[in-house]
């Protein structure tokens, strides 16, 4: 099976200091591969390099063959890669099912004077935008929360509705950052759900979590990071067992020492 | 049936403009009506720029100047009828906006601020010191739109304050029409969506830099119809109107109002053209009571008067 994405040796510096070093990995479409690693292992920035919110230093990133390294986000969502964030990226003064609709630009979009013009190509283009983000509400269980203004919602819904907006896109692949980072145990289990079942319907994951048990359930495959290098992968019995990650997470004070 | 917000939008604006006539003390009034949406018409463009897109211009000025000496100069050197002049003016605007945009929209808040602010001094300058073309600061004459004298021909016949009232007051309701358009069209939605978060914006696929443009270009077009209206009424043009007061007038009368909603922005442009007329019996204290009451405005209702108010009647309602 070709990988949809590679992740070929990847690297970034922040001012000499190497935050992601010489990572190399793949995604395969249907799966769910996981990043783990202590705090500040470099997952977030891995995951913006790929991205393309920042500029690797080296390295490349294939998305279905095609060398993309670096290139605008806006680009890549019309190759097929969607993400979510850490940090949750709503449009906060947007109704919810405003937020899920905006995830359908690249297919609502069109002229601009049919849109001042309100001319039936803009409404019709506009009407099934809608469509399509109510039944990915209903998807997520926000379908009764569609007129609220977003800036309302509780940290779990505006987690999903993160996630709905994300595929509203249809995409290749789904990065998944920390989706459920301050949820609670319901909640998480319900992002839970909905990642498998997204997988399910082929779409590649790439999912960084903190939640151990979360990623150890659902991942089929597991990549380790520790200051910024990849220290172990495989499959989540076999990484549970590797020497080296269980290190990483309890050989806390090498971590400290290290700052 | 519960009217969708654009449509109560568009009938408030609608019956206002119908009914205001029946409150005149005298014909001056509708000259004033005319200024009033002759600045709401500008306002418009800030609302879709600074409302929806969240990008700030302090040069709009120059847009509405490009529009006014488009109907003094172009009538005269072109032969073009005042009308097309007007249109002209706008093909204008629009693409010194995108020229003048490209660069200077890569630049955020007020970074960007400053470099519109450029612009808008650049205009003015030129038409101060092109005195062979444009007559300096002394300004110039605008020829006759002569829609007065058709319709007078046709039957209807109308005081020019009248004339103005009406035409600009039609005006003003189509670019409302054309702006409450846009808010709920795909291209609205990612511009509320870049000025909510970039980030998430490129994303989900928009193309920030194109969207902004677009945003810019468009209000770019509103002022300079503005710009061309007000020269045609007044029959006469200076400087002023490209003159940095002018932009902040624009932005302030926006963000008075309530930046964030169309009927909110007109208000305030009504609020702060009707003011300094209110404000004459404070003689020399005019500026003054004026400044005031835009600090206390912006302190007690920060979301602008219109929304607030709205607000407030809501919330007792409840």
């Amino acid at each position: 099976m070709t990988a949809l994405l590679s992740v070929e040796g990847l690297g970034i510096s922040f001012g000499g200091l190497k935050a992601v070093n010489d990572v190399s990995f793949t995604v395969q479409p249907g799966e769910i591969t996981s990043v783990i690693g202590p705090n500040g292992a470099g997952k977030t920035t891995l995951f913006n390099m790929i991205s393309g919110v920042y500029q690797p230093g080296q390295g490349r990133v294939l998305l279905g063959g095609e060398d993309v390294t670096g290139m605008a986000p806006h680009l890549l969502a019309r190759r097929g890669m969607s993400r979510t964030f850490q940090n949750l990226q709503i449009f906060q003064s947007m109704t919810v099912l405003e937020n899920a609709i905006a995830g359908f630009h690249l297919s609502e979009r069109g002229p601009v004077l049919a849109d001042l013009f309100a001319l039936p190509s803009s409404r019709r283009r506009a009407a099934e935008a809608q469509a399509g983000a109510r039944d990915l509400l209903a998807r997520v269980g926000l379908e009764r929360a569609a007129e609220r203004e977003a800036g309302n919602l509780s940290y779990g819904a505006l987690k999903r509705l993160e996630i709905a907006r994300a595929l509203a896109l249809s995409p290749r692949i789904l990065l998944l950052d920390e989706p459920a980072a301050g949820c609670n145990a319901v909640e998480t289990e319900e992002i839970d759900h909905l990642i498998a079942e997204v997988a399910r319907s082929g779409v590649a994951i790439l999912l960084v979590e903190h939640d151990m048990k979360m990623v150890m359930r659902i991942s089929n495959h597991i990549v380790v990071l520790d200051h910024g290098e990849k220290i172990a992968e495989g499959d989540p019995a076999a990484v549970s067992r590797n020497p080296a990650v269980i290190a990483a997470y309890l050989g806390t004070e090498a971590a400290n020492a290290d700052g | 049936m519960k009217l969708t917000p654009k449509s109560a939008t568009l009938l408030v604006l609608l019956v206002l403009i119908l009914l205001s006539p029946v409150l005149f003390p005298s014909g001056y009034y509708y000259r004033v009506g005319a200024l009033i949406f002759v600045n709401a018409i500008a306002v418009t463009g800030i609302v879709i720029l600074t409302g929806y897109a969240g990008q700030i211009s302090l040069g709009h000025a120059g847009f509405a100047g490009i529009g006014a000496y488009a109907c003094a100069l172009a009538p005269v050197h072109l032969g073009l009828h005042p009308s097309l002049a007007l249109a002209l003016g706008a093909i204008i605007s629009g693409v010194i906006a995108f020229l003048v945009g490209r660069p200077i929209l890569r630049l955020k808040g007020y970074y960007l601020g400053v470099a519109t602010l450029g612009f808008g001094i650049l205009v003015s300058m030129v038409l101060n010191n092109e005195r062979q073309l444009t007559g300096g600061p002394d300004g110039m004459e605008v020829p006759d739109l002569g829609l007065r004298g058709l319709l007078k021909d046709a039957g209807l016949d109308l005081t020019n304050g009248q004339f103005w009232y009406w035409f600009c007051g039609l005006a003003l309701i189509l670019g409302a029409w054309l702006a409450l358009n846009l808010y709920n069209s795909p291209t609205g939605r990612a511009l509320r969506a870049l000025h909510g978060s970039e980030v998430a914006a490129r994303t989900v696929g928009i193309d920030v830099a194109r969207l902004k443009l677009r945003a810019f270009v468009i209000s770019a077009v509103y002022a300079s119809v503005s710009g061309s209206l007000l020269a045609l009424q007044n029959k006469f043009i200076t400087p002023d109107v490209a003159g940095f007061m002018h932009s902040i007038e624009m932005v302030t009368m926006a963000v008075l109002g309530g930046v964030g909603s169309i009927l909110g922005a007109i208000f305030g442009a009504a609020v702060l053209t009707l003011l300094p007329q209110v404000l004459t019996v404070f003689a020399e204290y005019e500026q003054l009571v004026l400044g005031l009451v835009m600090m206390l405005v912006m302190i007690f209702l920060p979301q602008g008067l219109l929304p607030s108010i709205l607000r407030k009647i809501r919330g007792k309602g409840e």
